[in-house]
């Protein structure tokens, strides 16, 4: 009988994993009223987790280097939690009120996040693809969550298939790495790609095309272009509070994960891979902006917004350096910020005990609740990227790494396409200051307002203090080189 | 004060009087006048902290005085705060127009007065940290982050066409900067610092030149604004309100010739000689074919928004003239302008806010009801036009001087300009002022009251007194303009050197 492995790296997930459990048999005994319980200890599980990522330190392998707890993977670790914690906090009063107050749901969000730190540790394909499928699984159901709404039955379906389709890409290309290069896990791929061949840095052709089918299927998971058709659909056919799962978490792991791949399994093709990437970015620059101008459904248009974000933060990723990883890194954490004050916003557009999720309801909220009107036009003028706000910084991070790798052209497109992108933040921004009021939405919950006051306010005093943030990117950045 | 100088003060005083305003609770009219007055005493304030600053300054000295610097986003791009003689006429010249705008603002603005004075105090210290900031970095983020109060100014208290004009002038003057941005990055890998006085020092290579210098071009331009990006700028002004154009006209254009003069010349100075031609021309072109335009419009915001563009076509034209004559009229162009447009918008608010209309065709023979405004208003005309004794020759005088030495064709076109300033003006004074008062609606026309004689009486004063004694701005910046030349000289002659060597 082998050795058990050292586990004490794996110790977030497997807390995540026995509370998993545990919330499962609760439902299972109580039933429906067992709700807020399991609310509690899914939001304790995450904060419990987080701390016991934060007090990890250095670099640790375990399951026979299928797993990694580098400081790459903390950073990326801790905004997931962050995103899948406000997320439990922000639909407990929604789905209440929209009548899929079910206790599978806390319990499946745990279930998600477990499966997207996985893939955040992942060291090898193996691992990478069960951590993307219990994240995929949980995610489809949750799609789904409201099942007697034909919209949501349909985002969920319309995701399995497409996810699935993705999984499959994913798995044809990996079983195409590990046949040309005789190993699944990244270190060994590095190792075959930089030894490999008699010519050195030969790269054969058959590993080429493995890696061309990763990275759809990667591509597919951080919705970029052109593999980005599901996420209008999901986002807008979603409940509400999941699509505010969906924008924040999930991405914060696909992200993470594609990084890794590529950085760290294929250090030695980054001619291959970073055309790839260079065009799936600069596509999906471009398309996030000009397909959300003709937007009307405000979940619609954040599901474009995020198809664009994640082209500007794949930027650093094509730079391929340690300030490009570091760019990605300090994207995300804003955009984590700017997206969960975004959606408690949209959470709170409720009118006459009805949602409303058309763009036009937002008038004149300047006039009937101007703080709240204050904060959503502050993080919509940081998602547009404009100083000072943070989301500015995150801009500037990712397009100072491209400058550094001399990827001149991607920079141009970039910052033309975030002129372009902020076309439609401000449409928004002049719906909410300029246009004649509609009336006051529905009162925010605490846990809405919350959220918000925090994520508005880190936005706007991020540059004062970008200090930490910046630091810890860059320590992260530099555990992956 | 907790390790902050007098140059951070600027910046964190408005700030305060906005926190404070927007703290302000209870019923419409009195948070009103709250606002008003609270907005008010922290200007003057500022302004008072600003001639403090002013006062520090040693005025014979080319360095960077009054430095401070905190840590910020890493070693290498700080918080730097410094001024020298170029900057510091523009921090004044925006702490001094300020108080203005809240007057002007007193009455005028209707509705959501406490957020429209939070906007203003809060572009304020944007404004001045456009000036005083010493890292590129930190000028990009004053220099941009300008946009979202100014965007807010016009379309919530604007005119008819507000929404058209706030986002034009908003994604106009972003898709300039963003060029300048990645400029400001490649300038970062180049010299390994974005710290100006450092950059300063830094040789950047002659093929990185061009393209920095296009880059910033593309930015400075639209905000100055140079013909043909000028578009954005009437409809700005005639939707913006009358404190938004005097703001816009004031210091805004302002930006774009303090970047030329602060990052354009003396970083990449063989680029600035490469392409000075073509500033030439688009500065020609811009000063005939505005006036001309000038000269046809109907709306007065509008033919004095015409009219800025043309002078700042006298700006862009004496600064690269590369002379010294060129750079300390273009210079005192900038100021001058700022105070003499400034209040010739202040005037039209006089009227408008009386009458609600701004064509041309709605007034006439105001002379006769209103004699202390025509006799205000003219000083302005005449100053806009550019008569001798008044503070807008002095700095047209200069530039063509230096455009002259330069290439005399230049200053032959440009002078024209000179000429058909006074056609518009003149008839646009004549239009307004003179002729029988027979419009029905202006026979209860009243005359300036004391809060607006309050607005326009200290600028008309200053018109002259800087028409007659021009040294006390030119002395300001003399000397940095001297080691500005000296530099230019010195790396222009480098280059030709190393060019013959290679020969």
């Amino acid at each position: 009988m082998a050795a058990i492995p050292n586990l004490m790296p794996a110790l977030p997930e497997l807390l995540l994993a026995v509370g998993a459990l545990a919330m499962v048999l609760i439902g299972a005994f109580q039933g429906e009223k067992s709700l807020r319980l399991l609310e509690i200890m899914a939001v304790a599980l995450f904060a419990v987790a987080g701390l016991v990522v934060l007090s990890q330190t250095g670099k640790q392998i375990t399951f026979s280097g299928a797993f990694v707890a580098d400081g790459f993977g903390r950073f990326m670790k801790v905004l997931t939690l962050i995103g899948a914690a406000a997320a439990v906090v922000m639909s407990s009063d929604y789905i209440r009120r929209e009548g899929m107050a079910r206790f599978e749901y806390p319990i499946l969000i745990v279930l998600a996040t477990i499966g997207m730190m996985m893939m955040i540790s992942a060291n090898d394909l193996i691992a990478l693809y069960v951590g993307v499928e219990l994240q995929s699984l949980a995610l489809y159901v949750v799609a789904a969550m409201n099942r007697d709404d034909e919209k949501s039955s349909e985002a969920g379906l319309k995701y399995f298939v497409l996810g699935a389709l993705s999984s499959g890409m994913l798995l044809y290309g990996m079983s195409l790495v590990y046949g040309f290069t005789g190993t699944v896990t990244f270190d060994g791929i590095a190792e075959a790609l930089a030894h490999g061949g008699a010519g050195g840095h030969k790269i054969g052709l058959g590993l080429v095309f493995g890696l061309v089918f990763m990275a759809a299927g990667l591509a597919f998971k951080i919705s970029a272009v052109p593999f980005h058709m599901w996420t209008p659909d999901v986002y807008e056919g979603s409940p509400t509070a999941v699509t505010a799962f969906f924008a924040a978490a999930p991405k914060m792991a696909a992200m993470a994960m594609t990084v890794r791949v590529f950085v760290g399994a294929f250090p030695g093709a980054i001619g291959d891979w970073r055309q790839i990437i260079i065009f799936i970015a600069a596509a999906s620059m471009v398309l996030g902006a000009f397909a959300a101008i003709g937007q009307r459904n405000i979940k619609r248009l954040m599901a474009y917004s995020s198809i664009g974000h994640m082209g500007f933060a794949l930027v650093g990723l094509a730079a391929g350096t340690v300030s490009g990883v570091q760019g990605v890194a300090i994207y995300m954490a804003i955009y984590l910020v700017m997206t969960l004050g975004a959606f408690a916003c949209i959470l709170c557009m409720r009118r006459d005990g009805r949602m409303v999720e058309d763009i036009e309801e937002l008038g004149g909220l300047s006039q009937s609740q101007p703080l709240m009107a204050f904060c959503l036009a502050m993080l919509l003028f940081s998602l547009a990227g404009i100083p000072p706000l943070a989301g500015f910084f995150a801009k500037f991070y990712v397009f100072t790494a491209a400058i550094e790798a001399k990827l001149y052209y991607l920079a141009v497109i970039g910052v033309i396409a975030s002129v372009v992108g902020a076309y439609y933040y401000l449409r928004i921004v002049k719906i909410i200051y300029f246009d004649k009021p509609k009336g006051a939405f529905e009162t925010m919950t605490p846990a809405l307002k919350g959220v918000l006051a925090l994520s508005s306010a880190m936005v706007l005093v991020f540059w004062l203090v970008p200090g930490p943030l910046v630091s810890s990117a860059l320590a992260a950045a530099k555990s992956l080189f | 004060m907790f390790g902050l100088g007098i140059l951070s003060g600027l910046l964190i005083l408005p700030l305060v009087g906005a926190a404070f305003i927007l703290s302000l609770r209870g019923d419409e009219a009195s948070v009103r006048s709250n606002a008003r007055m609270a907005a008010l005493i922290t200007t003057l304030v500022t302004l008072a902290l600003a001639l403090v600053a002013w006062a520090r300054f040693d005025v014979a000295s080319p360095q960077f005085q009054l430095i401070e610097s905190h840590a910020w986003l890493s070693e290498t791009i700080r918080f730097k705060l410094g001024v020298d003689g170029f900057s510091m006429p523009f921090v004044l010249l925006t702490a001094f127009l300020m108080p203005f705008c809240i007057l002007a603002s007193w009455e005028s603005i209707e509705h959501r007065m406490k957020e429209y004075m939070v906007a203003f105090l809060v572009l304020e210290t944007l404004m001045i940290g456009v000036f005083v900031a010493l890292d590129l970095v930190l000028f990009y983020i004053f220099f941009e982050a300008g946009l979202i109060p100014m965007f807010l100014i016009i379309g919530i208290w604007g005119g008819k066409r507000r929404i058209y004009a706030s986002f034009k002038f908003f994604l106009y003057t972003l898709l300039g900067s963003v060029l300048m941005l990645l400029a400001i990055m490649a300038m970062y890998w180049s010299a390994g610092t974005t710290d100006i006085t450092q950059l300063l020092a830094h040789k950047f290579t002659k093929e990185l030149q061009p393209w920095l210098w296009l880059a910033f071009f593309a930015s400075f331009a639209v905000k100055m604004p140079m013909w043909p990006v000028h578009t954005w700028l009437p409809d700005a002004h005639v939707e913006a309100p009358t404190a938004g154009s005097v703001i816009l006209a004031g210091i805004l254009l302002k930006m774009g010739g303090y970047g030329f003069i602060r990052f354009s010349i003396p970083m990449f100075p063989d680029a600035s000689q490469y392409f000075a031609p073509m500033v030439y021309a688009l500065s020609v072109i811009a000063i005939i074919y505005t006036s001309l335009v000038a000269l046809m419009q109907e709306d007065i915001k509008k033919l004095i928004a015409y009219s800025s563009v043309a002078h700042m076509g006298f700006v862009t034209m004496g600064l690269f003239t590369l002379t010294p004559q060129g750079i300390q009229g273009a210079m005192f162009q900038m100021v001058s302008h700022g105070l003499v447009s400034g209040a010739l918008f202040l005037c039209v608010g006089v009227v408008y806010d009386r009458m609600h209309t701004r064509e041309i065709k709605a007034y006439g023979g105001l002379t006769n009801r209103m004699p202390v405004y025509a006799v205000l208003f003219m000083v302005f005309t005449m100053a806009n036009v550019g008569l001798p004794g008044t503070a807008g020759f002095v700095g047209e005088f200069l530039t063509l001087l230096g455009a002259f030495k330069a290439n005399p064709w230049v200053a032959f076109f440009a002078t024209f300009g000179v000429i058909l300033s006074a056609a518009y003006a003149l008839w646009l004074y004549r239009r307004v002022m003179f002729g029988e008062l027979d419009k029905p609606e202006l026979k209860g026309i009243t005359d300036v009251d004391r809060r607006e004689m309050v607005l326009l009486v200290p600028l008309a004063v200053l018109t002259v007194y800087y028409g007659l004694r021009p040294g006390a701005i030119l002395d300001a910046f003399a000397a940095p303009t001297d080691l500005l030349i000296k530099n230019y000289q010195a790396a222009v002659t480098a280059t030709k050197t190393a060019l013959l060597v290679v020969q």
